[in-house]
């Protein structure tokens, strides 16, 4: 009892206290709250190419600080969104989309999932429809009956 | 048939060990260029020793272009400047440095401490440069073939056995192409 009391509390405690937020801050101001949330999108979108777990919003590597200004102000000369992708593909590779395009490359990582699943039902299906074996197949014919009383007599 | 399934999960469990074997080994900060096959980005900027001289890509002159992104701010740099120092005098590279997001006052005195070895340097205090070849750190090196195309990154120090394994055989493949008129 008393230690289903501390879990809950544990629980509760836990659920009151908000995560630290450690996100580098920011004084970009915007003229419209769409671009507020477009910037604040992409930043989430894009990787930081040095800290590599990280996105541009969560990182403070100077390099992600560089790329924040830079999409800051690719937002403000109205470009679009799949442009700013492009602008950044074009410099640092597929590798800063954190949602890889499908192509070529990324078959794999798009549609091996579902290949595998279906692979899986397949393997289901194929256990589930399976003959049962039959009862009389199990026992001994006549001819294994007699190897099996001249065995035992033998001991 | 019936043997081989019986061993499937076996087999799966052994090649998957290999993989993740495999990956031990692996650089995970190890990234392809997207710069790579590209020509070099178009640029005007100043140099490091004179504020008043502009520089283009029409300046890297030389068959095969190394361009060297360095900073003061930099530790790795420090330890790839002495063999910088030493493949400039490579007659078959020309070697051209990229200050980048550096204090000019700094950098002038580096090079003054520890020799010059760059052709120049450009001076790329806002990293605009760096932001169109996609460096996100320094050292990095790029090899620029005689058609001003770029044909490869390579991000961290160089050094003897680094020189030897990444670059010398891209150099004498470039010469070759560069003989038989590609």
């Amino acid at each position: 009892m008393r230690l289903i009391s501390f879990i809950l509390l544990a629980l509760a405690f836990m659920l009151t206290v908000n995560p630290v937020q450690a996100s580098p801050v920011d004084t970009y101001e915007f003229h419209d709250e769409v671009t507020k949330i477009r910037f604040q999108a992409l930043a989430k979108e894009l990787r930081c190419p040095k800290c590599q777990n990280q996105n541009l919003a969560d990182s403070n590597s100077p390099i992600a600080a560089d790329l924040r200004k830079e999409l800051y102000d690719l937002l403000q000369q109205g470009k679009a969104d799949s442009e700013i992708v492009n602008f950044m593909v074009d410099r640092y590779g597929e590798f800063v989309l954190y949602r890889p395009r499908v192509s070529q490359l990324t078959y794999v990582l798009w549609f091996g999932p579902a290949v595998l699943i279906l692979l899986a039902i397949l393997v289901v299906i194929m256990i589930v429809r399976r003959k049962p074996v039959d009862k009389k197949d199990l026992a001994l014919s006549s001819e294994q009956q007699d190897k099996l009383k001249k065995l035992l007599n033998d001991k | 048939m019936g043997k081989l399934i019986r061993f499937l999960p076996l087999i799966l469990v052994l090649a998957l060990g290999v993989v993740l074997y495999r990956g031990l080994s692996l650089d995970p900060q190890e990234m392809p260029s997207a710069l790579v096959g590209k020509t070099m980005p178009s640029f005007a900027l100043k140099t490091l020793t004179d504020n008043d001289k502009l520089v283009t890509n029409a300046d890297l002159n030389g068959d095969i272009v190394l361009v060297n992104v360095w900073a003061t701010w930099c530790p790795t740099c420090k330890y790839e400047h002495p063999y910088l120092v030493d493949i400039a005098k490579d007659p078959q590279v020309t070697l051209y440095g990229l200050n980048y997001k550096d204090d000019r006052m700094a950098a002038q005195q580096w090079l003054q401490n520890y020799e010059d070895p760059y052709v120049f340097s450009i001076f790329d205090e806002k990293g605009t440069l760096g932001l169109d070849l996609g460096v996100y750190g320094a050292p990095e090196t790029f090899v620029i073939d005689h058609h001003g195309v770029i044909r490869k990154r390579f991000a961290g120090a160089i050094d003897t056995r680094v020189w030897r394994r990444e670059f010398e055989p891209l150099i004498a493949q470039l010469i070759e192409e560069k003989k038989q008129g590609k």
